[in-house]
Parts: C-alpha cells; structure tokens; sequence
C-alpha cells in the first residue's frame, strides 16, 4: 500500500496555493491528510501534486465573538477540544469533535479537511449542516460564502470550484440556554458512525423552537430532518413530544443500508438516538 | 526533495520521493526501525510517533510534510539501556508479547501522560483505543499506563526532553 | 547451590521485552540485505474464471522494474502446496498452486510477481500488469453443493472435496432410549486471525554454494524448508528457515503460502536478495481465513438432563483450496464436539466444501471454538426445554478424575482417539460460579434495568496441547558458564524466549541471567525442529531442554570423572556450572574443558494434553441498538502446571478478547460474486481498548499432566474456545422474554437488533 507517485509543493501564501491547483487539473490539497492518505494508499486517487497546506500563514485561529464561532481551515481537532472556551460558546461543536476518530487522528485531522472531504458519515459536517453554518472557499474567483446545505452536495462531493479551498467555518451564535445533544453510535469507539444525531432547539416559555435536527451516517448524503423538527417546534419537548419527534425523524430519513447496517436497522437507530439526544437536551 | 527532520533530538537530511511516508523515511531511510507498519491506512496506530509534541500516525504523514518538524520515536524513550519508567511498567505489568504493536503503544501512552499524567482510566483507554493490540487485550497495557503516571507527575518520564 | 525451580511457576519479567521496549526487535520488514530487491504480488480481482492473457509489458517498461514472473516462467508443471495435516487422497487434486495459470478462484490468488528496486515502485508496476480473466459464476456458500453450481475443479464431480466423521458408542441406540432429543442449526462466521504484523520474506539465494536462505519464516520452519526444497529441486540441507521476531501468529501465519515459493523462486532466477512484505489489504484477502461452518445437530438426553448422544453433520467451506490446515478445523471440531461431557454416543459427519473465497487454515483453537459454540448453545437449549438448571445439566456431564483416562470420539478416515489426561473438569466450573457470583447474578436474567437487558453465560472446554511426535533442544556451555539454548520449537510473540530460559535456568540450576540466548525455529541452530502449533510450544521444547539439561550435566560429569579419575558418585557440579569438584579437587568449568559443553535432547510423545476450563460472562443487551456490553467475564482454567503466571495469563486474556472479537465484531464478509468486502481494517474491525475491560482469568494447577516431566498442559488456546458459546449464551438469556435464538454468528449489533426485531413481529402475528 506504498502510496502512488505525485509531485509536492508547499506555498507560503493562499494565493500561490490557489494557482497551483488552478494549474494542475488534477491537483489536490492536502492539509492533515487524515483521510487522503487512506485514500492514497488504497490508490483511488492519482493527484499529479499535493499542494501542502502547512505553510500557508493564518487559518488556523478559533476565533470567538458576538457573530458565534470562526474556526480557521487548519485548525485542528485537539485545537478544539483543548480550547475550553467552547464548551460554553459551542457545547454541540465541542461535544461532537470527541467522537471524531482515534486520539493521534485528532492530532492532525483539520476543519477545512473534513468539511471539503465531505464524508456523510462525519461528525464536523453534520455538526455544520445542523447549524446553518457558512463555509468560505477562496478560489481565483475570489472569496465566498457557501452555506452548508449548498456545500455538501452529494456523499464525498463538495461544492468547491477545483481551484477553490475551504479557509474557515462560521457558526452563529449559540445562545446560552440552548438545548442540544450530539449522539453517535458506531460500530466500534471512532469507527465510521452508523448513525449520528446533532440536535438543538431553544426555549421560550417552555416551548421548544428553531429546532434543527441532522443526521449522519445514516443515509447516503447528510440529511436536516424537517419534518422531525416540525413535530417538537412549538411544544413542549415532554416524553410524548420527544418520541413523535424521533418516530418522525425515523419515517423521514432516507436510511442507506450496507454490510454493517441494513437500512431498516440505520432507520432504528436514528430513532433511537433522536430520542436519546432530545431525553438528554431536555435533561441540561 | 530535500527534508530536514529533527529525529530524538538529532536533525537528519534527507532526500526523499514526496510520496514517501514519515514511517517509511523513518525505517529505511534512518534505519530507525523501531517504529512498525501495521496497516498503511491509518488504523492500527503501530506507526504512531510523536510529531511536535502530539500522538500521530507516521503512516499518514508525508516524510516532506514534517521538514523541520521535532519528531519523537520510540528509540527516545530509553537511556541506553535503562528503561524508561513507562517501559518499566509495560514490563513488570506483561503490557506485550509480540511487541509489533509496542512501539505505538508506548508512543501515544508518552504523549498523553506527559500532558495528562493525571488521566484515569477511561480516558487512557480512550487515547489508546486507536492502538491496536491482538495479543494482550489490553488489560496489561492499561495497568502499566496507570502505573507510570506516577512518574510523569515527577518529571521522570525519560525520553528527549 | 540448590535452586530447583525458582524460576519456574515465578512471574519472571521477559527476557525479549528489554529489546521489544526499545524498538530493537527484529521483525521481517526490518531485514535490509545489500542489492535488495522488491516484490509486490499481481493478485486476482475476479473471484473464478479463466486467465486468457497476462501482459506484462507496461509494468516491466516501468524504470526500476527487474521482472515480471508468472506461471509461464514456471515450466510446465507449477508446484502445488501439499496439505500438511490431516490429508486425504481427495484433497490433491484442490491443492494449491504457487501461481495461478489457466484458473484463478479467489480475489487475491496470485498471478504474477512484480520484482523491483522499491516497493513502491514494485506495487506501480504490478498495477499496471494486464490480466484479462474471462469470468465464470462464482460459489460462495453451501449452495455450491447442489446440483448444476459451478464447479471449481472440473476434474471433480463436485465442490465436495473431503469428508470425515467422528465416532463414538452406539449412536442410534442412544437417541433410541432418549427421553428428550432436539434439532438445532448453528452457524459460525468467516473471520480470520489477524495478527498486528502482516507476513513477510527475505530469501537470499548463495550462487556459489547453491545455498537459500529464507527469512520469515514462522510457526513451523522445518516443514517450509522441506517443501521449498522439494520445490527448487535442492537438498534440504541447501535450504535454511530462519524465524525473526513475529507480530503475533495465531495459527496463521507460517504455513506454507504461494510466496513461500514464489519469493526464493525470484531470489534465485535474478540471484539478489528479495523483500516482500505483505500490506494490510493483500494480508485480509491473502492469508488464511478460518471458522466458516454450519452445523445441524441433534442431542439426545434423559428428561433429569443426562446426555446420551450427539449427532449431526456439519459443512465447512474451506475456501478456493486446501492449503496446508484445510483439514484441521474439521477434525477439531469433530473430535471435541463432545467437549469436557460423558457423552456416549457421537457421530458427527463433515463435509469439507470448496467456494471462490480466501483458502482458509487455523486460527487459534481451531474448530475447537465452533465445537463449544454449538455444544453450549445446544446444552442451554436443553436444559431451558427439560425445565433443567443450565450448571447443573453441565454439571451432571462433565467427565470425573474417576473415568480419566477418557477416551475421545475416533475421526475416520483417520483413525486413534487420545485419551483426556488428567483433570476434574468441575473443579473450573464451580470456582467459576463462585468468582462470577452466579448466584447473586442469576436473579438478573432477563431483567430489563435502565434499558438493558441483562443476562448470564457458561461454557465449558477441554484444550488439546503438546502436539507430538518429539521436540528437540541442544544446549552449549560456554568455558565461562553462560549457555546457549536451541530448541525446535518456534516462537510467535508468546514470550518462549523467557519460559524456555526459565526451564533450562531451573534444569540447570543456574541463575537465568546466565542464559546467554535462546533461539529456536529456525533451521540454522538445531537438526530438526516441529514448530509451533496445538498448544506445543512449552510443552514439548521444554521437555526437551529437560532432556538436554541432564545429558549437558551427564557430559560435564563424565569430563570430570576422566579428569579426576574417580568414580561418577564423587562428582559434583558446583557454583552454578562454573566449576566441579571431585572430595576437595575442585575445577573451573575453563579448567575442565576449554572448549565448553554441548548436550542435545529429544523428547518424544504422542499423546495430548488436556487442560480444561470454564468461562461465565454476564452481559448487558440494549434491545434498541443490539449493543452487547461485556459486564464482567470470567476465566477459570486448570492448566496442571503454570511456568510463567505472567505469560499465561497474557495468553488467556488475549485469546479471550480476540473470541470476543470474533463473537462480537469481526467477520470477513463477500458478496455473491465472491468479492471480499471487509478488505481493510476500517472495514473488518478487531477488538481495541475500549471494548471489553472487564475480563478477569483465573488459572489454577490442580492436575499436572503425566505425560511429560515438566507436568505442563497446553494452554495457548483455551482462552478463545468458550468465548462464542458463553457470549452467546448470555446474549440467549438476556433476550430469553423473547425466545430470541443466538445460533449464528457474530452476534453483530446489526443481528442481534435483527434477532430481537424478529422476536417481537413473531410474538405479534
């Protein structure tokens, strides 16, 4: 599994970067390398070059401020779980990231790598999609804003421009008295997520709004189940509401079934969890 | 390409194919062997060194992305031929027997206790659990770590400072 | 100085952990020779068909590539790898080849080997080798046994290769006085043993002498060298087997697989040292996989739970090939279906099946782990309709001290029995209820508590150790005292280096650190040699360091008693073996003799031993997700003599998580068309540190075995045999409100939500 031949560059600014990959059809970006890598050793790429991220001088700030959390392309895994500011700014984002893969993964995995890699079965990507996040990508274009739900465009696909790369993710602002639960289930501690659940909603005079429900691992492309959230908007999130919330996050959610999980089996357990998490966002 | 690596504390030229990776640089370039291939894909954790203070998997590191970088192997841990106090423990607590996965063991074990030497033990088998081991299941390896945090707490954990 | 055993029986600290620590260890990747060369294996993508080209000409166009070997560099005849256990005159014509030519029936089988100046370079080129295979149906499963599946081997009628039978008492009178008979189906999973280091080789070939030598080899050294020397047509004294530092064996590796051959063939036709190390992709579909068998049987009892028969047949799906253990997970499983238990009457029939899948071998305790699975399913069965207490039905059957020697079921065609050694087999199983704390636990069965339910598990075993014929060991005494010990044995990560020392310290009464080195396996030290397998390794190469100890001893006497003229009875050795004296002349061992001492020793025996065990596990089970959580598990084992506390109980916890691993987690999955799905360790998952931390193994010394001076019992295995039935078990009675059946294995989380799914539609319709 010796990796097939490429050429290397390693620029010093985002521009030079952008060039490289405008210049080389196929050309791709390597920041942790967590996950191309793998993809590298199995040979189901054959970039001509690796354009090396590591230089490249910023991008690599958690930034926190009235306009929620910033995370910097670079920034990686164990950047957030030791920054502990973010247990009160992103309780969801925070939790999340302690399922992510293996302890020395976590060393070197990044944002930007993770939302652009675009695995279903991600954490970072579903924690984005369930937050109405915003990614910026900086192309020969320019910069832009793209908002998760347009970001993640199919399993493993993007909506990046070849030439384009992720520099940060904004997630707005997490209001105090939010609820919300992450909940994961593998088969095995950082194995792939069979299913996964990010789940908030808030309060107001006990009645559970603006509640956004998303799920990973369970179907083929990451999925906001409207429909579940439409059952708990506007109640309160009591034993009965919790599972007609879960029963319709079940019925709505396009479930993918492969040698570890048959469909009907991811539909369970995105049953199942859905309840768990909303039993524990009730419980904070 | 050109490649500087400070490797235990001694800095290596050395002119590499891109592709190469930090585990493969390290055994047959260096000749330091101690470090093992036991996937190439990121799951088994024996390849695991420690790239500027952090746990990381050597198989998944270009040798050219770590130039400059400070890199700790397992051949750091010992004083010639005294222990380590983590190897010590791995001993007295039969933490090995084919000794494959050692190595990585120890590797992501020195990471975490020289900035948690205070973890329990669900968090060292938390760390852990992307090491691999087929033989022991694990109960040694955890007993030993748990013993050799004392030492951590004292400063004596051996390895390039 | 008197020092008999201290060292045996004492938790001495490893001899090979001062180099493992430190990352000097010498595994095979760590082999560099000058001029090496590199190998990478051009493997089948299509599970059966028919090769009609193979063009090499991009891969040896590549700059770096050395050549390109396929079947036609072969010569007319392609060597076959024999069956080294257990064959059967049927079995030859499903041997394998070392290279595919006209056919290929697995996704991995080897069909031409790339040789390079890198690795890297060897896998570009090998991925550049055009095989065109025209396709044919592929046979994955029992359904290749019908009539019209497509064959593997046109030369047979059938994808029916081998039979056996086990045999024992008067079966039809057995179930004829039953009171109670039960029909059940079991099935255990395809799953393989995985060690961390995958396999590799160095073979070097010695143009001027005529001479190979092959690093790498494992577990059985002496065999490999006689086939690859029959192979090249050399000598066997021209070709050597060295065994380096192993990544863990398992049973799998070191039996002679097609790069055994294929890599000397390489070092030998381009006369450079070459390198081939395995990757972790071609290790899941390349090296044996184990454990693929279904089972029906039938058990036969009185209602008070007294077992009078067992009967049935069952099918192993052996993979595209017989390779050299093909057969010994049958025969296993065969002979020891009847376990620990009085059970009169056996009679079980297998069926040895052929399938486009990975050829499969042994992997620790092989067919043993299958046999307890369905025999303590079936008891718990049993005993749950007779209205009988699961212990006590077990109870009832276990074998006594009283009936031991005790004769096993014979397995025809092959014939011989064994005989169980030494044993009562209730003492494991009631020190196992008391430390599990049956009682208190026993009134959480089927409890639902937080969402979980609860439930127990027992099983018990026999492990067959200290496979013959004889083991042989040589010792040399160096003029300054320190010795040299060679055994035939081989070692695959099990610490033999340090127990070895430890018997030949003791035999010798010399303190250990006086062991200068202990080597064994490979070819190079010692004139014969007969591996690692069955549980042998302490047992017969320590008997046999035993023999040689005293012929070392007897030699520096008879030195002495020509040195002082005396008679043998004043001799003594003194100060460790540095010295002897003869009333009050003394002599340093350098005075006696300059050169030093060398002494050999064979020990010889045939008949097993058998240590034997019971494991309890309790378990929770969330009906939700199918999650099984390991609560607490218990080991209790009699292994008649312990060497090393520490090593043993390495041995037992480790095989333990591995059987729960298999029970639990792994599986080599295919699709129908014989593609291997689990093709990375992302995919096929084995156990980690997190899964199962509470395992607690007990081992005890109440019955030595008589078959050997040392008293030891095989006890490598024993510790995986009763996982599957004990889990499962547990799983059964956790889920026993829903009549839920855990007879097939892995008990996946997917299944057993699966399992319980099932369980309620059926209660609802």
């Amino acid at each position: 599994m010796k990796l097939p031949a490429f050429n290397y560059a390693a620029p010093q600014t985002l521009n030079e970067a952008i060039e490289l990959l405008a210049a080389h059809a196929d050309a791709l970006p390597i920041a942790g390398g967590q996950s191309l890598i793998p993809i590298l050793a199995f040979r189901l790429a054959a970039p001509s070059l690796l354009v090396d991220l590591r230089r490249i001088p910023g991008l690599d700030a958690i930034t926190i401020s009235a306009q929620g959390v910033c995370l910097g392309a670079k920034v990686r895994w164990c950047d957030i779980e030791n920054d502990k500011r973010l247990a009160a700014a992103h309780p969801l984002l925070a939790d999340a990231v302690t399922y992510i893969a293996h302890y020395p993964i976590r060393s070197r995995g990044t944002v930007g790598g993770s939302l652009a890699h675009a695995d279903t079965a991600a954490e970072l990507p579903g924690i984005a999609l369930t937050c109405d996040a915003e990614i910026t990508a900086v192309g020969r274009a320019g910069s832009r804003s793209i908002a998760a739900k347009d970001f993640f465009v199919g399993p493993m696909m993007n909506a990046l421009a070849h030439d384009e790369l992720v520099t940060e993710l904004r997630l707005p602002p997490w209001p105090p008295q939010r609820r919300w639960a992450f909940e994961e289930f593998a088969r095995q501690q950082g194995a792939f997520a069979l299913a996964g659940i990010a789940l908030y909603y808030d309060l107001a005079d006990g009645v559970a709004g603006n509640t956004h429900i998303g799920v990973i691992g369970a179907s083929a492309e990451l999925q906001r189940i409207n429909e579940a959230e439409a059952v708990l908007n506007g109640r309160k999130a009591d034993a009965a509401a919790i599972l007609e919330t879960a029963k319709a996050a079940a019925h709505a959610i396009d479930a993918a079934g492969d040698i570890d999980a048959p469909a009907a089996y991811r539909r369970a357990l995105v049953e199942t969890l859905t309840e768990r998490a909303l039993k524990r966002a009730a419980a904070r | 390409m050109q490649t500087k690596l400070n490797v235990n504390g001694k800095t290596h030229e050395v002119d590499v194919e891109p592709r190469l990776t930090l585990v493969d640089c390290l055994r047959h370039e260096l000749g330091l062997t101690g470090t093992h291939v036991g996937c190439e894909h990121g799951v088994c954790g024996a390849c695991t060194v420690i790239v500027d203070g952090k746990p990381a998997r050597a198989c998944l590191i270009l040798a050219v992305q770590v130039d400059g970088a400070k890199i700790e192997t397992v051949e750091s841990l010992a004083d010639g031929d005294t222990l380590a106090p983590l190897q010590v423990s791995f001993r007295r607590h039969h933490a090995l027997q084919c000794g494959f996965c050692t190595p990585g063991m120890l590797m992501t074990a020195h990471a975490l206790l020289s900035v948690e030497p205070d973890c329990g033990e669900a968090r060292i088998r938390e760390a852990l659990s992307g090491n691999l081991c087929r033989c022991t299941g694990y109960i040694g390896i955890v007993e030993a770590v748990l013993e050799a945090r004392a030492a951590y707490k004292t400063g004596r954990r051996g390895g390039t400072p | 100085m008197t020092r008999r055993d201290s060292y045996i029986g004492n938790p001495v600290e490893r001899i090979e952990d001062l180099r493992f620590l430190r990352g000097r260890g010498q595994y095979i990747d760590d082999l560099q020779r000058d001029g090496m060369l590199y190998a990478s294996v051009v493997r089948s993508a299509v599970a059966h068909g028919r090769i009609s080209a193979i063009d090499t000409a991009a891969a040896l166009a590549m700059r770096g590539v050395r050549a390109v070997i396929t079947a036609a560099d072969l010569g007319n005849t392609i060597p076959t790898i024999a069956v080294r256990s257990e064959s059967q005159p049927s079995l030859d014509r499903v041997v394998q080849p070392v290279i595919a030519r006209d056919k290929v029936r697995y996704v991995g089988e080897p069909v031409a080997l790339v040789i390079a100046d890198s690795a890297a370079i060897a896998e570009d080129a090998a991925n550049v080798v055009d095989v065109d295979i025209e396709a044919l149906p592929a046979v994955t499963g029992r359904a290749g046994l019908a009539a019209g599946a497509a064959l593997l081997f046109e030369a047979c009628a059938s994808n029916r290769v081998a039979g056996l039978s086990a045999v024992r008492g008067d079966i039809e009178q057995a179930f004829k006085d039953a009171g109670y008979v039960r029909r059940e189906t079991f099935q255990v999973h395809r799953h393989a043993a995985i060690p961390l280091e995958t396999r590799g080789l160095v073979a070097e070939w010695d143009a001027v002498n005529n001479r190979l030598t092959l690093s790498g080899a494992a577990k059985v050294p002496f065999f490999v060298r006689a086939a690859l020397a029959k192979m090249l047509e050399l000598p066997e004294h021209a070709v050597d087997a060295v065994e380096t530092d192993i990544g863990g064996g398992f049973g799998a590796r070191g039996e002679f697989f097609p790069e055994d051959f294929l890599i000397p063939f390489a070092a030998r036709r381009l006369n450079r040292p070459v390198k081939w190390v395995e990757d972790r992709r071609e290790h899941l579909m390349a090296t044996t996989h184990a454990r693929e068998v279904e089972c029906e049987l039938e058990i036969a009892c009185r209602r008070d739970g007294t077992i009078l028969g067992l009967r049935g047949s069952a099918w192993a799906n052996i993979g595209a090939y017989a390779r050299p253990n093909a057969v010994t997970p049958s025969r296993n499983l065969a002979q020891m279906l009847p376990g620990p238990y009085r059970i009169p009457a056996v009679q079980l029939d297998v069926t040895l099946y052929v399938s486009n899948k990975t050829p499969v071998g042994t992997y620790r305790a092989p067919g043993r782990f299958e046999a307890d699975f369905c025999r303590e399913r079936l008891i718990d069965i049993a005993a749950a309709e007779l209205g009988l207490d699961r212990v006590e039905m077990r109870r009832r059957n276990l074998v006594t001290a009283a009936e031991i020697p005790y004769a096993l079921p014979q397995v025809l065609p092959y014939g011989g029995s064994g005989e169980f050694d030494s044993g009562e087999y209730s003492i494991t199983l009631e020190r196992c209820l008391v430390e599990i704390d049956w009682k208190t636990k026993s009134a959480l069965q089927g409890k639902l508590i937080d969402g979980r339910y609860h439930g127990l598990g027992i099983g018990c075993y026999v492990e067959g150790g200290s496979a013959g014929p004889r083991e042989n060991a040589r010792l040399l005494l160096d003029a300054q005292g320190m010795v040299t010990v060679y055994v035939g044995a081989s070692a695959v990560g099990q610490g033999l280096e340090t127990v070895f020392a430890q018997i030949a310290a003791d035999a010798l009464e010399i303190p250990i650190e006086h062991i200068a080195a202990v080597h064994h396996g490979s070819t190079t030290g010692i004139h014969e040699g007969f591996g690692s397998f069955g549980s042998r390794a302490s047992v017969m190469g320590g008997s046999a360091i035993l023999v040689a100890a005293e012929n070392l001893k007897q030699a520096i006497r008879d030195a002495a008693v020509a040195r002082f003229s005396c008679v043998p009875q004043e001799v003594a050795i003194v100060d460790g073996l540095r010295a002897v004296t003869a009333g009050r002349r003394r002599l340093t061992l350098g005075e006696l003799s300059v050169g030093g001492f060398a002494a050999a020793g064979t020990f010889h025996n045939v008949k097993r031993t058998y240590s034997y065990g019971t494991h309890a596990a309790h378990v929770s089970v969330d009906p939700r997700t199918g999650q099984v959580e390991i609560l607490d598990y218990v080991a209790v084992e009699d292994v008649g003599r312990i060497l090393n506390p520490n090593t043993l109980h390495g041995q037992t916890v480790g095989a333990i998580v591995q059987g729960l691993g298999g029970t639990l987690l792994e599986g080599m999955v295919y699709d129908e068309e014989g593609q291997l799905l689990t093709g990375s360790l992302a995919a096929y998952l084995i156990p980690c540190a997190v899964d199962f931390p509470r395992i607690r193994a007990i081992a005890l010394e109440q019955y030595p075995s008589p078959l050997n001076p040392l008293g030891v019992k095989g006890a490598g295995e024993g510790g995986i045999i009763p996982v599957g039935g004990v889990v499962a078990n547990a799983v059964a009675s956790a889920l026993s409100s829903l009549a839920v059946a855990t007879n097939a294995l892995p008990l996946s989380q997917a299944r057993v939500w699966q399992l319980i799914e099932n369980a309620r539609a059926a209660k609802r319709a």
